[in-house]
Protein backbone atom coordinates (compact mmCIF):
# COMPACT_ATOMS: atom_id res chain seq x y z
CA UNK A 1 0.00 0.00 0.00
CA UNK A 2 1.14 3.35 -0.49
CA UNK A 3 0.22 6.27 1.60
CA UNK A 4 -0.71 9.67 -0.84
CA UNK A 5 1.76 12.64 -0.90
CA UNK A 6 -0.18 15.01 -0.60
CA UNK A 7 -1.51 14.04 2.56
CA UNK A 8 -0.12 14.77 6.09
CA UNK A 9 -0.79 12.13 8.96
CA UNK A 10 -1.35 11.73 12.52
CA UNK A 11 0.29 8.90 14.73
CA UNK A 12 -3.72 8.22 15.45
CA UNK A 13 -3.12 6.97 11.89
CA UNK A 14 -5.58 9.48 10.34
CA UNK A 15 -5.15 11.37 7.24
CA UNK A 16 -5.44 15.42 7.05
CA UNK A 17 -5.88 16.77 3.61
CA UNK A 18 -4.14 20.27 2.23
CA UNK A 19 -6.61 23.14 3.34
CA UNK A 20 -9.47 23.94 1.03
CA UNK A 21 -10.20 27.97 1.62
CA UNK A 22 -9.45 26.73 5.45
CA UNK A 23 -10.71 23.46 5.13
CA UNK A 24 -8.86 19.79 5.81
CA UNK A 25 -10.81 16.59 4.85
CA UNK A 26 -9.85 14.04 7.22
CA UNK A 27 -9.98 10.43 7.40
CA UNK A 28 -7.93 7.10 8.46
CA UNK A 29 -4.76 5.50 7.13
CA UNK A 30 -5.23 2.04 4.75
CA UNK A 31 -2.55 0.99 7.09
CA UNK A 32 -5.75 1.75 10.12
CA UNK A 33 -8.55 0.21 8.09
CA UNK A 34 -6.30 -2.70 7.60
CA UNK A 35 -5.97 -3.09 11.70
CA UNK A 36 -9.32 -2.70 12.19
CA UNK A 37 -10.79 -4.90 10.02
CA UNK A 38 -14.35 -4.73 8.06
CA UNK A 39 -15.41 -1.34 9.21
CA UNK A 40 -19.12 -1.71 10.52
CA UNK A 41 -20.17 1.16 12.41
CA UNK A 42 -19.12 4.62 12.34
CA UNK A 43 -20.16 7.70 14.65
CA UNK A 44 -18.48 10.46 13.14
CA UNK A 45 -18.85 14.22 14.87
CA UNK A 46 -21.57 16.56 13.90
CA UNK A 47 -21.31 19.79 11.75
CA UNK A 48 -20.99 22.57 14.29
CA UNK A 49 -19.02 20.51 16.67
CA UNK A 50 -15.71 21.85 17.79
CA UNK A 51 -12.98 18.88 17.67
CA UNK A 52 -9.86 19.37 19.35
CA UNK A 53 -6.50 17.71 18.40
CA UNK A 54 -5.50 14.40 20.00
CA UNK A 55 -8.78 13.72 21.61
CA UNK A 56 -11.51 11.55 20.79
CA UNK A 57 -14.47 12.42 18.93
CA UNK A 58 -16.37 9.69 17.34
CA UNK A 59 -15.71 5.62 16.87
CA UNK A 60 -15.27 3.22 14.19
CA UNK A 61 -16.65 0.16 15.34
CA UNK A 62 -14.87 -3.89 13.67
CA UNK A 63 -16.46 -6.93 14.03
CA UNK A 64 -13.17 -7.37 16.52
CA UNK A 65 -13.59 -4.30 18.10
CA UNK A 66 -14.15 -0.44 18.32
CA UNK A 67 -11.85 1.95 18.07
CA UNK A 68 -12.04 5.50 19.31
CA UNK A 69 -11.20 8.49 16.32
CA UNK A 70 -9.37 10.96 17.14
CA UNK A 71 -9.12 14.37 15.37
CA UNK A 72 -5.46 15.11 14.14
CA UNK A 73 -6.71 19.17 14.22
CA UNK A 74 -8.74 21.27 16.21
CA UNK A 75 -11.20 23.94 14.60
CA UNK A 76 -14.99 23.09 13.60
CA UNK A 77 -17.04 20.40 11.44
CA UNK A 78 -17.72 21.48 8.77
CA UNK A 79 -19.27 18.14 7.36
CA UNK A 80 -19.55 14.27 8.12
CA UNK A 81 -19.50 11.55 5.24
CA UNK A 82 -23.34 10.35 5.80
CA UNK A 83 -21.85 8.09 2.49
CA UNK A 84 -19.47 6.42 5.03
CA UNK A 85 -22.81 6.29 7.92
CA UNK A 86 -24.30 4.58 5.25
CA UNK A 87 -22.11 1.78 3.98
CA UNK A 88 -18.77 2.01 6.88
CA UNK A 89 -17.15 -0.89 4.32
CA UNK A 90 -15.91 2.67 2.38
CA UNK A 91 -13.91 3.03 5.43
CA UNK A 92 -11.85 -0.40 4.00
CA UNK A 93 -12.25 -0.22 0.56
CA UNK A 94 -11.52 3.41 -0.44
CA UNK A 95 -9.79 4.96 2.86
CA UNK A 96 -7.85 8.05 1.25
CA UNK A 97 -10.62 9.01 -1.37
CA UNK A 98 -14.73 7.86 -0.73
CA UNK A 99 -14.19 6.57 2.91
CA UNK A 100 -12.87 10.19 4.22
CA UNK A 101 -14.90 10.74 7.07
CA UNK A 102 -15.43 14.17 8.36
CA UNK A 103 -13.92 18.20 7.25
CA UNK A 104 -13.29 20.71 9.91
CA UNK A 105 -12.39 24.82 9.36
CA UNK A 106 -9.01 24.21 11.21
CA UNK A 107 -8.00 26.79 14.18
CA UNK A 108 -5.11 25.21 15.24
CA UNK A 109 -2.86 21.65 13.96
CA UNK A 110 -0.18 20.49 16.22
CA UNK A 111 3.44 20.47 14.96
CA UNK A 112 3.86 17.09 14.89
CA UNK A 113 1.99 16.11 11.72
CA UNK A 114 4.05 13.79 9.77
CA UNK A 115 4.46 13.76 5.88
CA UNK A 116 3.79 10.64 3.85
CA UNK A 117 7.02 9.36 3.75
CA UNK A 118 7.57 9.73 7.79
CA UNK A 119 3.99 8.20 8.49
CA UNK A 120 5.15 5.15 5.97
CA UNK A 121 8.43 4.87 8.25
CA UNK A 122 6.39 5.58 11.34
CA UNK A 123 3.81 2.61 10.68
CA UNK A 124 5.95 0.27 8.85
CA UNK A 125 3.89 0.19 5.95
CA UNK B 1 8.13 -22.18 29.88
CA UNK B 2 8.42 -20.63 26.55
CA UNK B 3 6.18 -17.72 25.54
CA UNK B 4 7.01 -17.73 21.98
CA UNK B 5 3.42 -18.42 20.23
CA UNK B 6 3.21 -21.70 18.59
CA UNK B 7 2.94 -21.70 14.48
CA UNK B 8 0.53 -24.81 13.25
CA UNK B 9 2.13 -26.81 10.30
CA UNK B 10 0.32 -23.89 7.53
CA UNK B 11 2.34 -21.25 9.08
CA UNK B 12 4.31 -20.30 6.12
CA UNK B 13 1.03 -21.13 3.98
CA UNK B 14 -0.68 -18.60 5.97
CA UNK B 15 2.10 -16.28 5.65
CA UNK B 16 2.48 -16.40 1.94
CA UNK B 17 -1.23 -15.78 1.93
CA UNK B 18 -1.28 -12.38 3.70
CA UNK B 19 -2.94 -13.77 6.63
CA UNK B 20 -3.75 -10.83 9.44
CA UNK B 21 -2.75 -13.41 12.22
CA UNK B 22 -3.44 -12.78 16.02
CA UNK B 23 -2.36 -15.00 19.25
CA UNK B 24 -5.23 -17.34 20.02
CA UNK B 25 -4.61 -19.69 23.33
CA UNK B 26 -0.95 -19.17 23.03
CA UNK B 27 -0.99 -20.12 19.05
CA UNK B 28 -0.03 -17.78 16.24
CA UNK B 29 -3.19 -18.57 14.19
CA UNK B 30 -4.76 -16.53 10.64
CA UNK B 31 -7.37 -14.27 12.47
CA UNK B 32 -8.43 -13.25 8.66
CA UNK B 33 -6.91 -13.28 4.97
CA UNK B 34 -8.39 -10.63 3.75
CA UNK B 35 -12.49 -9.16 4.23
CA UNK B 36 -13.62 -11.37 7.22
CA UNK B 37 -17.06 -10.87 5.87
CA UNK B 38 -16.63 -12.20 2.97
CA UNK B 39 -14.92 -15.03 4.41
CA UNK B 40 -18.41 -15.75 6.49
CA UNK B 41 -20.55 -15.13 3.31
CA UNK B 42 -18.45 -18.10 1.76
CA UNK B 43 -18.94 -20.13 4.35
CA UNK B 44 -22.92 -19.51 4.68
CA UNK B 45 -23.34 -19.49 0.77
CA UNK B 46 -20.36 -21.91 -0.66
CA UNK B 47 -17.39 -22.49 1.24
CA UNK B 48 -14.33 -22.19 3.11
CA UNK B 49 -10.94 -23.63 4.62
CA UNK B 50 -10.15 -23.31 8.28
CA UNK B 51 -6.68 -24.25 9.79
CA UNK B 52 -7.52 -25.60 13.27
CA UNK B 53 -4.77 -27.51 13.80
CA UNK B 54 -4.61 -25.59 17.48
CA UNK B 55 -7.14 -28.09 18.89
CA UNK B 56 -5.93 -30.38 21.00
CA UNK B 57 -6.32 -34.26 20.33
CA UNK B 58 -6.35 -36.81 23.28
CA UNK B 59 -6.44 -40.34 22.48
CA UNK B 60 -8.01 -43.29 24.63
CA UNK B 61 -7.49 -46.34 23.95
CA UNK B 62 -7.99 -49.57 25.87
CA UNK B 63 -10.48 -52.55 26.87
CA UNK B 64 -12.33 -50.27 29.70
CA UNK B 65 -11.73 -47.08 27.17
CA UNK B 66 -15.73 -46.42 26.99
CA UNK B 67 -16.62 -46.77 30.73
CA UNK B 68 -14.08 -44.61 31.61
CA UNK B 69 -14.88 -42.29 29.40
CA UNK B 70 -18.57 -42.41 30.96
CA UNK B 71 -17.11 -41.87 34.19
CA UNK B 72 -14.40 -38.90 33.28
CA UNK B 73 -17.00 -36.97 31.08
CA UNK B 74 -20.48 -35.79 31.49
CA UNK B 75 -21.97 -37.96 28.74
CA UNK B 76 -22.25 -41.79 28.20
CA UNK B 77 -20.11 -42.61 26.02
CA UNK B 78 -20.80 -45.62 26.22
CA UNK B 79 -23.33 -45.46 23.53
CA UNK B 80 -21.45 -43.78 20.82
CA UNK B 81 -21.29 -46.74 17.98
CA UNK B 82 -17.59 -46.62 16.56
CA UNK B 83 -17.28 -44.25 13.57
CA UNK B 84 -19.75 -41.83 15.57
CA UNK B 85 -18.77 -38.69 17.55
CA UNK B 86 -20.65 -36.72 20.15
CA UNK B 87 -20.90 -33.70 21.46
CA UNK B 88 -19.81 -33.64 25.70
CA UNK B 89 -18.13 -31.67 28.46
CA UNK B 90 -15.94 -32.46 31.19
CA UNK B 91 -16.92 -30.71 34.15
CA UNK B 92 -14.72 -30.53 37.65
CA UNK B 93 -15.84 -32.64 41.12
CA UNK B 94 -17.79 -28.94 42.01
CA UNK B 95 -19.88 -30.00 38.36
CA UNK B 96 -17.66 -26.21 37.05
CA UNK B 97 -17.24 -27.09 33.11
CA UNK B 98 -13.51 -27.40 32.36
CA UNK B 99 -14.17 -27.74 29.05
CA UNK B 100 -16.13 -28.86 25.91
CA UNK B 101 -15.45 -31.75 23.56
CA UNK B 102 -16.22 -33.70 20.88
CA UNK B 103 -15.08 -37.68 21.49
CA UNK B 104 -14.97 -39.56 18.29
CA UNK B 105 -15.35 -43.60 18.69
CA UNK B 106 -12.96 -44.21 15.75
CA UNK B 107 -12.59 -48.17 16.80
CA UNK B 108 -14.16 -50.89 19.48
CA UNK B 109 -11.31 -49.46 22.06
CA UNK B 110 -10.38 -46.43 21.15
CA UNK B 111 -11.70 -42.94 21.25
CA UNK B 112 -10.41 -39.48 20.32
CA UNK B 113 -11.21 -36.16 22.22
CA UNK B 114 -10.70 -33.22 20.93
CA UNK B 115 -10.74 -30.45 23.41
CA UNK B 116 -10.00 -26.38 22.78
CA UNK B 117 -6.68 -25.33 22.58
CA UNK B 118 -6.92 -22.97 25.38
CA UNK B 119 -8.04 -26.04 27.60
CA UNK B 120 -6.45 -28.83 26.03
CA UNK B 121 -3.54 -29.28 28.97
CA UNK B 122 -6.41 -28.89 31.57
CA UNK B 123 -8.54 -31.93 29.73
CA UNK B 124 -4.97 -34.19 29.24
CA UNK B 125 -4.21 -33.46 33.04
CA UNK B 126 -8.13 -34.24 34.77
CA UNK B 127 -8.68 -37.45 32.31
CA UNK B 128 -4.79 -38.40 32.70
CA UNK B 129 -5.84 -38.00 36.71
CA UNK B 130 -9.28 -39.87 36.19
CA UNK B 131 -7.68 -43.42 34.57
CA UNK B 132 -6.69 -44.68 37.08
CA UNK B 133 -8.08 -47.70 38.37
CA UNK B 134 -9.27 -48.06 34.98
CA UNK B 135 -7.98 -50.81 31.85
CA UNK B 136 -7.20 -47.13 29.49
CA UNK B 137 -4.45 -45.50 28.37
CA UNK B 138 -4.97 -41.73 27.52
CA UNK B 139 -2.05 -40.16 25.24
CA UNK B 140 -1.73 -36.53 24.03
CA UNK B 141 -1.99 -37.05 20.57
CA UNK B 142 -1.70 -32.98 19.92
CA UNK B 143 1.38 -32.98 17.78
CA UNK B 144 -0.30 -36.17 16.15
CA UNK B 145 -2.62 -34.23 14.21
CA UNK B 146 -2.96 -30.85 12.06
CA UNK B 147 -6.48 -30.27 11.56
CA UNK B 148 -8.34 -28.87 8.25
CA UNK B 149 -12.03 -27.64 8.20
CA UNK B 150 -14.02 -27.36 4.78
CA UNK B 151 -17.59 -25.93 5.85
CA UNK B 152 -20.01 -24.82 3.86
CA UNK B 153 -22.56 -26.10 1.75
CA UNK B 154 -20.35 -26.49 -1.26
CA UNK B 155 -17.93 -28.33 0.83
CA UNK B 156 -19.30 -32.06 0.09
CA UNK B 157 -18.96 -31.30 -3.55
CA UNK B 158 -14.79 -29.64 -2.80
CA UNK B 159 -14.41 -33.29 -1.05
CA UNK B 160 -15.93 -35.14 -3.25
CA UNK B 161 -13.19 -34.22 -5.56
CA UNK B 162 -10.31 -35.63 -3.57
CA UNK B 163 -11.39 -38.15 -2.04
CA UNK B 164 -13.21 -41.66 -3.05
CA UNK B 165 -14.77 -41.96 0.62
CA UNK B 166 -18.31 -42.35 1.18
CA UNK B 167 -19.15 -38.75 1.84
CA UNK B 168 -22.99 -39.58 1.24
CA UNK B 169 -23.07 -42.33 3.50
CA UNK B 170 -21.02 -40.28 6.02
CA UNK B 171 -23.71 -38.63 8.46
CA UNK B 172 -23.30 -35.61 10.57
CA UNK B 173 -21.39 -36.60 13.95
CA UNK B 174 -20.07 -39.26 11.99
CA UNK B 175 -16.04 -39.99 11.25
CA UNK B 176 -14.17 -42.44 9.16
CA UNK B 177 -10.67 -43.06 8.12
CA UNK B 178 -9.89 -42.16 4.31
CA UNK B 179 -7.55 -41.06 2.61
CA UNK B 180 -8.57 -37.50 0.92
CA UNK B 181 -5.86 -35.78 -1.65
CA UNK B 182 -3.49 -39.35 -1.43
CA UNK B 183 -2.82 -38.62 2.40
CA UNK B 184 -4.31 -40.84 5.07
CA UNK B 185 -7.22 -38.76 7.15
CA UNK B 186 -9.86 -39.24 9.48
CA UNK B 187 -12.95 -37.57 8.07
CA UNK B 188 -15.38 -36.17 10.25
CA UNK B 189 -18.83 -34.41 8.91
CA UNK B 190 -18.04 -32.00 11.88
CA UNK B 191 -18.01 -28.44 12.46
CA UNK B 192 -18.47 -25.23 14.11
CA UNK B 193 -20.51 -22.92 11.51
CA UNK B 194 -24.09 -23.94 11.67
CA UNK B 195 -23.42 -25.05 7.90
CA UNK B 196 -22.50 -28.98 6.58
CA UNK B 197 -19.32 -29.39 6.38
CA UNK B 198 -16.01 -31.86 7.45
CA UNK B 199 -13.01 -31.91 9.56
CA UNK B 200 -10.29 -34.01 8.29
CA UNK B 201 -7.68 -34.53 10.76
CA UNK B 202 -4.53 -35.40 9.27
CA UNK B 203 0.04 -35.76 9.98
CA UNK B 204 1.30 -32.54 10.28
CA UNK B 205 3.76 -33.08 7.43
CA UNK B 206 0.37 -33.85 5.08
CA UNK B 207 -1.42 -30.38 6.07
CA UNK B 208 0.15 -28.43 3.33
CA UNK B 209 -0.13 -30.77 1.04
CA UNK B 210 -3.92 -30.73 1.92
CA UNK B 211 -4.45 -27.31 1.79
CA UNK B 212 -2.96 -26.73 -1.33
CA UNK B 213 -5.34 -29.88 -3.20
CA UNK B 214 -8.33 -28.39 -1.00
CA UNK B 215 -8.07 -24.39 -2.31
CA UNK B 216 -7.38 -25.94 -5.82
CA UNK B 217 -10.37 -28.31 -5.55
CA UNK B 218 -12.94 -25.76 -4.00
CA UNK B 219 -11.32 -23.07 -6.47
CA UNK B 220 -14.48 -23.86 -8.87
CA UNK B 221 -16.87 -24.28 -5.57
CA UNK B 222 -16.15 -20.76 -4.67
CA UNK B 223 -13.90 -21.99 -1.94
CA UNK B 224 -12.22 -19.48 -0.13
CA UNK B 225 -9.23 -19.81 3.23
CA UNK B 226 -11.48 -18.39 6.02
CA UNK B 227 -9.39 -17.31 9.77
CA UNK B 228 -10.45 -17.44 13.27
CA UNK B 229 -12.56 -14.10 13.39
CA UNK B 230 -15.88 -15.53 11.07
CA UNK B 231 -15.27 -19.14 12.64
CA UNK B 232 -16.75 -16.32 15.78
CA UNK B 233 -18.88 -14.86 13.79
CA UNK B 234 -20.32 -18.02 12.26
CA UNK B 235 -20.81 -20.01 15.66
CA UNK B 236 -22.27 -17.36 16.78
CA UNK B 237 -25.23 -16.53 14.69
CA UNK B 238 -25.16 -20.89 15.01
CA UNK B 239 -25.73 -20.04 18.84
CA UNK B 240 -22.86 -22.50 19.47
CA UNK B 241 -21.19 -21.58 22.81
CA UNK B 242 -16.89 -20.58 22.87
CA UNK B 243 -15.54 -21.52 26.15
CA UNK B 244 -14.06 -18.87 28.39
CA UNK B 245 -17.33 -16.92 26.83
CA UNK B 246 -20.89 -18.84 26.99
CA UNK B 247 -19.10 -21.51 29.17
CA UNK B 248 -16.81 -21.50 31.97
CA UNK B 249 -15.31 -23.19 34.99
CA UNK B 250 -18.10 -21.13 37.49
CA UNK B 251 -20.97 -22.43 35.38
CA UNK B 252 -22.25 -25.91 35.42
CA UNK B 253 -23.84 -27.37 32.35
CA UNK B 254 -27.36 -26.75 33.98
CA UNK B 255 -26.65 -22.85 34.47
CA UNK B 256 -25.48 -22.50 31.34
CA UNK B 257 -28.70 -23.84 29.63
CA UNK B 258 -26.78 -27.07 28.27
CA UNK B 259 -28.04 -29.84 30.96
CA UNK B 260 -29.29 -32.10 28.20
CA UNK B 261 -25.35 -32.91 27.64
CA UNK B 262 -25.62 -34.39 31.25
CA UNK B 263 -26.28 -37.76 30.82
CA UNK B 264 -27.75 -39.12 35.02
CA UNK B 265 -28.82 -42.52 33.61
CA UNK B 266 -26.00 -43.44 32.32
CA UNK B 267 -23.99 -46.83 34.41
CA UNK B 268 -21.79 -46.46 36.92
CA UNK B 269 -20.58 -43.33 38.79
CA UNK B 270 -19.56 -40.30 36.21
CA UNK B 271 -16.90 -36.94 38.33
CA UNK B 272 -19.56 -34.21 39.02
CA UNK B 273 -22.63 -36.27 39.60
CA UNK B 274 -23.50 -35.43 42.74
CA UNK B 275 -22.54 -31.62 42.06
CA UNK B 276 -24.57 -31.89 38.72
CA UNK B 277 -27.61 -33.59 40.43
CA UNK B 278 -28.03 -31.00 42.91
CA UNK B 279 -27.42 -27.99 39.96
CA UNK B 280 -29.87 -29.83 38.08
CA UNK B 281 -32.09 -29.36 41.10
CA UNK B 282 -31.39 -25.81 41.76
CA UNK B 283 -32.24 -25.28 38.30
CA UNK B 284 -35.64 -26.91 38.51
CA UNK B 285 -36.63 -24.33 41.47
CA UNK B 286 -34.86 -21.14 41.29
CA UNK B 287 -33.73 -21.29 37.14
CA UNK B 288 -30.53 -19.35 36.65
CA UNK B 289 -29.48 -16.78 34.33
CA UNK B 290 -30.41 -17.82 31.12
CA UNK B 291 -28.29 -18.11 27.66
CA UNK B 292 -30.65 -15.59 24.99
CA UNK B 293 -30.49 -14.26 21.92
CA UNK B 294 -30.01 -10.40 21.47
CA UNK B 295 -30.87 -8.88 18.22
CA UNK B 296 -29.87 -4.82 18.06
CA UNK B 297 -32.10 -2.49 16.91
CA UNK B 298 -29.42 0.10 16.50
CA UNK B 299 -25.86 -0.29 14.60
CA UNK B 300 -23.94 -0.11 17.87
CA UNK B 301 -21.86 -3.59 18.71
CA UNK B 302 -22.10 -5.11 22.16
CA UNK B 303 -19.14 -7.20 23.19
CA UNK B 304 -18.34 -9.78 25.83
CA UNK B 305 -18.69 -8.08 29.77
CA UNK B 306 -20.84 -5.53 28.40
CA UNK B 307 -24.29 -4.94 31.02
CA UNK B 308 -27.76 -6.21 30.09
CA UNK B 309 -29.89 -3.44 31.39
CA UNK B 310 -33.99 -2.93 31.76
CA UNK B 311 -36.34 -0.78 32.98
CA UNK B 312 -36.53 2.67 33.14
CA UNK B 313 -33.90 2.61 35.83
CA UNK B 314 -31.52 0.66 33.66
CA UNK B 315 -31.13 -1.81 36.57
CA UNK B 316 -28.78 -4.38 35.35
CA UNK B 317 -30.47 -8.12 34.38
CA UNK B 318 -27.31 -9.85 32.43
CA UNK B 319 -24.26 -9.98 30.77
CA UNK B 320 -23.31 -9.73 27.19
CA UNK B 321 -20.94 -13.31 26.90
CA UNK B 322 -20.36 -13.04 22.30
CA UNK B 323 -21.47 -10.29 20.24
CA UNK B 324 -20.79 -8.98 16.87
CA UNK B 325 -22.07 -7.32 14.02
CA UNK B 326 -23.70 -10.49 12.10
CA UNK B 327 -23.26 -10.40 8.53
CA UNK B 328 -25.73 -12.79 7.81
CA UNK B 329 -28.71 -10.47 9.78
CA UNK B 330 -26.89 -7.52 8.91
CA UNK B 331 -27.09 -6.32 11.93
CA UNK B 332 -25.01 -6.41 15.78
CA UNK B 333 -25.99 -9.64 17.84
CA UNK B 334 -25.05 -11.22 20.60
CA UNK B 335 -25.49 -14.68 23.16
CA UNK B 336 -25.90 -13.01 26.67
CA UNK B 337 -27.03 -14.48 30.11
CA UNK B 338 -30.35 -12.67 31.19
CA UNK B 339 -32.73 -13.15 34.36
CA UNK B 340 -34.93 -15.40 33.95
CA UNK B 341 -37.66 -12.83 33.83
CA UNK B 342 -36.40 -11.09 30.69
CA UNK B 343 -35.19 -14.01 29.00
CA UNK B 344 -38.58 -14.49 27.27
CA UNK B 345 -38.37 -14.24 22.78
CA UNK B 346 -40.16 -10.70 22.62
CA UNK B 347 -39.66 -9.33 26.10
CA UNK B 348 -39.73 -5.27 26.00
CA UNK B 349 -37.51 -2.97 27.01
CA UNK B 350 -34.31 -4.47 27.19
CA UNK B 351 -30.77 -2.73 26.55
CA UNK B 352 -27.17 -3.20 26.29
CA UNK B 353 -25.39 -0.65 28.59
CA UNK B 354 -22.55 0.40 25.33
CA UNK B 355 -20.06 2.65 26.36
CA UNK B 356 -22.42 4.15 28.99
CA UNK B 357 -25.30 4.42 26.73
CA UNK B 358 -28.32 1.99 26.42
CA UNK B 359 -28.58 0.81 23.53
CA UNK B 360 -32.10 -0.78 22.58
CA UNK B 361 -32.16 -4.59 21.82
CA UNK B 362 -34.55 -7.58 21.29
CA UNK B 363 -35.08 -10.78 22.83
CA UNK B 364 -34.37 -13.60 20.76
CA UNK B 365 -34.32 -17.98 20.83
CA UNK B 366 -30.93 -19.04 19.86
CA UNK B 367 -29.99 -19.82 17.96
CA UNK B 368 -29.86 -16.34 15.08
CA UNK B 369 -29.40 -18.86 12.06
CA UNK B 370 -30.07 -22.19 10.91
CA UNK B 371 -29.28 -23.81 7.96
CA UNK B 372 -32.11 -24.89 5.10
CA UNK B 373 -31.48 -28.86 5.07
Amino acid sequence: MSNPQQLRYSKEHEWLSALDDGVATIGITEYAANALGDVVYAQLPEVGDTVTAGETCGELESTKSVSDLYSPVTGEVTAANQDVVDDPSLVNTAPFEGGWLFKVRVAQEPDDLLSADAYTEFSGN
Amino acid sequence: MSTAPRLTPLDATHRSLGATMTDFAGWDMPLRYASERDEHNAVRTRAGLFDLSHMGEIAVTGPQAAAFLSYALVGNIATVGTGRARYTMIVAEDGGILDDLIVYRLGENTYMVVANAGNAQVVLDALTERVGGFDAEVRDDRDAYALLAVQGPESSAVLKAVTDADLDGLKYYAGLPGTVAGVPALIARTGYTGEDGFELFVAPEHAEGLWKALTEAGAPHGLVPCGLSCRDTLRLEAGMPLYGHELTSALTPFDAGFGRVVKFEKEGDFVGREALRAAADRAGTTPPRKLVGLVARGRRVPRAGFPVVAGAGGQVVGEVTSGAPSPTLGKPIAMAYVDPAYAEPGTEGVAVDIRGTHEPYEVVALPFYKREK
